[in-house]
């Protein structure tokens, strides 16, 4: 098999191409499908819509890939959301604080409670599932505290962050925005090479002088800040805070980031990867909307289709080896 | 650096300390009735103090001398006051569970003193009760396609938000949803699918369905929560474009029927869900025979009658 794959081509390489893009061309298979299956699909609106559903998990699925690029895995992802919506709607609309404030509130409570996760793993000991796993039910324990178990209205500023600015939606400018800064900060930063390097081999990343515990640490809370901002959007999209926002979104930002590519041991991942990631999500989910597939088999096909696309990937990338 | 660790896992462990902490009773003197104890999960929910307000008034009525005690929604309190009550002479129990699993060893003490028991609002698990009183989530989602079709003229097209799949209010709603539909042949179910009672992802589902269905005119939701997100993905056509309708009587849901964005919400009823298992458990400490489960009927909430639910 590896003799066809390894034979020098000469101009574009489409072997390497499919190996290099396996979710891009997935994307595009399932783009396909959903428009002959269904004409509601390919339209300016349906589009926008996806757009603005996919912002929440991948914004969150960015700050994810950090964490999973340096081997580690952050469950706490959906809780720190949560709790991020809640503190800034709690700071506004209970506490009467200046609202202009409130997203910073949000962002800085999403980037200490990664720093606690990231500490105690880092510290602590703790492996990252476990550490992160504990966050998840503290963290959602105290948004229901705050809360006292009931929805509070968003502030100004968050409601903005689900809004419209002139035709473009907000969510999809900060999807955008945000995913450049990701992108930047992994590629081409002092922090990014870190990760891939603890990430690619920790001991060999200890020896060569890089402080690890810290890079550890620095991908949580990076995660939890991202995790925040993705908390927020989807409170300003539903003009509240609710103590169960975002429960179980911790599992989609990791198909998210595993489909785009990226491998759980550590070591590989790409942003572009983990936003197709979380796009062929979005367009399943809406798709099977679309076609009004029950709710039964709507979570038979999400695990299938993320079955099929990361064990494409997988079989793609052992065959074009060079 | 390790001490900062050691510091933050003792701060968080003193937390939950703190949260964990405190709980209360309190008993009172013989009445000619009989004396009974309602043991309920938490009055920090109006919910609750309701349902404990409709079973105290009717004790006075019954002359069954009523001591309330609150579990704070703690499962290890509401077994301490259980064996308490199994000894303080008390007749009779209703129990609201904390939690449905965990019932089934705090009411052992009043198993074996062979009090007559009545879980109101939550099941207890295996345990032997004398009945269960509870909402009617059948007859709730057939008043709820009711008020949906009557809104919408008795004809158009609707889409169906489901629960968590599975989940029994979702299938006892569903259930009442399809019974309430049957005598309007106009109205046509283009799409049900499930948002898993959530506002989140009810906005989503909502927003794509009205994609695939632009002539829907109707929603009809099986929780507040999601009834709240379709309006969201609505917009201004919530109400008036859109029939939106909910179930559970929420807060925000009332809120929604008053602003008009909803047509009505399905509201339980605590106070008629108190009354009711005092006067069956008043039938059962007399040995009289009583129903095994006994559905207490739900109220519709529409613009008519929302000012009297909000002001509650």
């Amino acid at each position: 098999m590896s003799s066809v794959a390894t034979t020098p081509k000469k101009g574009f390489d489409f072997k390497a191409f499919l190996a290099n893009n396996g979710a891009l061309v997935g994307l595009v298979v399932l783009c396909l499908a959903m428009f002959i299956a269904t004409p509601r699909f390919l339209t300016g609106p349906n589009l926008m819509n996806i757009g603005i559903q996919v912002s929440t998990i991948a914004v969150m699925a960015f700050g994810m890939t950090f964490v999973i690029v340096a081997a580690g895995i952050d469950l706490s992802v959906g809780s720190i959301a949560a709790i991020s919506a809640m503190t800034s709607s709690y700071w506004v609309t209970t506490a009467g604080l200046p609202d202009g404030l409130s997203i910073v509130v949000g962002l800085a409570i999403g980037g200490l409670c990664g720093w606690v996760t990231g500490a105690m793993s880092a510290y602590g000991k703790l492996p990252t599932f476990i550490a992160s796993l504990a966050m998840l039910t503290i963290v959602r324990g105290l948004t229901l505290v705050i809360s006292d178990g009931r929805p509070i209205a968003t502030g100004d500023s968050v409601s903005w962050l689900g809004g419209d600015l002139g035709f473009m939606p907000v969510p999809i400018l900060i999807l955008i925005v945000s995913g450049l800064i990701a992108a930047f900060v992994l590629n081409r930063t002092i922090i990014g090479k870190n990760a891939f390097a603890v990430g690619g081999n920790t001991e060999a990343a200890r020896l060569s002088g890089i402080p690890v515990k810290r890079v550890l640490v620095t991908v949580f809370v990076i995660s939890g800040i991202f995790a925040a901002l993705s908390g927020m959007i989807l409170a300003g999209r539903l003009d509240s805070a609710q103590p169960t926002l975002a429960s179980g979104y911790e599992l989609d930002a990791i198909a998210a980031v595993v489909i785009g590519g990226a491998s759980l041991s550590g070591g590989v991942g790409r942003i572009s990867g983990t936003l197709i990631g979380a796009l062929v999500l979005a367009v399943i989910r809406n798709g099977l909307n679309l076609l009004s597939v029950s709710a039964f088999w709507q979570q038979v096909v999400i695990g299938l289709v993320i079955a099929i696309a990361v064990g494409f990937d997988v079989l793609r990338r052992k065959n074009v080896r060079h | 650096m390790k001490n900062i660790v050691r510091k933050s896992t003792a701060l968080t462990l003193g937390l939950a300390l703190v949260l964990g902490a405190s709980a209360c009773g309190r008993g009172e003197a013989a009445a000619e009735g009989g004396k009974a104890t309602l043991a309920v999960s938490t009055l920090n929910n109006p919910f609750f103090v309701d349902l404990r307000d409709g079973a105290q008034a009717e004790a006075t009525e019954l002359g069954i001398d009523l001591s309330v005690v609150d579990a704070q929604n703690d499962s290890a309190s509401q077994a301490n006051q259980l064996a308490t009550a199994a000894t303080d002479g008390t007749e009779g129990i209703i129990i609201n569970a904390v939690d449905t699993e965990t019932a089934e060893a705090g009411l052992a003490p009043i198993v074996s003193a062979e009090l007559p028991i009545v879980a109101v609002d939550r099941s207890v698990g295996a345990t032997k009760v004398a009945s269960f009183v509870a909402s009617d989530n059948v007859a709730g989602g057939e008043q709820a396609a009711k008020a949906l079709a009557e809104s919408l003229g008795g004809k158009g097209k609707i889409i169906i938000l489901e629960g968590v799949p599975g989940a029994s209010a979702t299938n006892e709603r569903g259930e009442g949803f399809t019974k309430g539909l049957k005598e309007f042949g106009d109205i046509k179910v283009v799409s049900s699918q499930t948002a898993n009672f959530d506002r989140a992802e009810a906005l989503d589902v909502v927003t794509n369905l009205m994609q695939s269905n632009p002539d829907a005119t109707g929603v009809l939701a099986m929780n507040d929560e999601m009834a709240l997100g379709a309006i969201q993905a609505l917009g201004a056509k919530a109400g008036k474009d859109v029939k939106v309708v909910g179930f559970d009587g929420t807060e925000d849901g009332f809120k929604a029927v008053e602003a008009g964005t909803l047509v009505a919400t399905i509201a339980q009823n605590p106070a008629e869900l108190g009354k009711q298992s005092v006067q069956i458990l008043a039938k059962a400490m007399k040995d009289e025979a009583v129903e095994e489960v006994v559905q207490v009927a739900v109220d519709t909430v529409n613009t008519d009658n929302v000012a009297d639910y909000v002001t509650k």
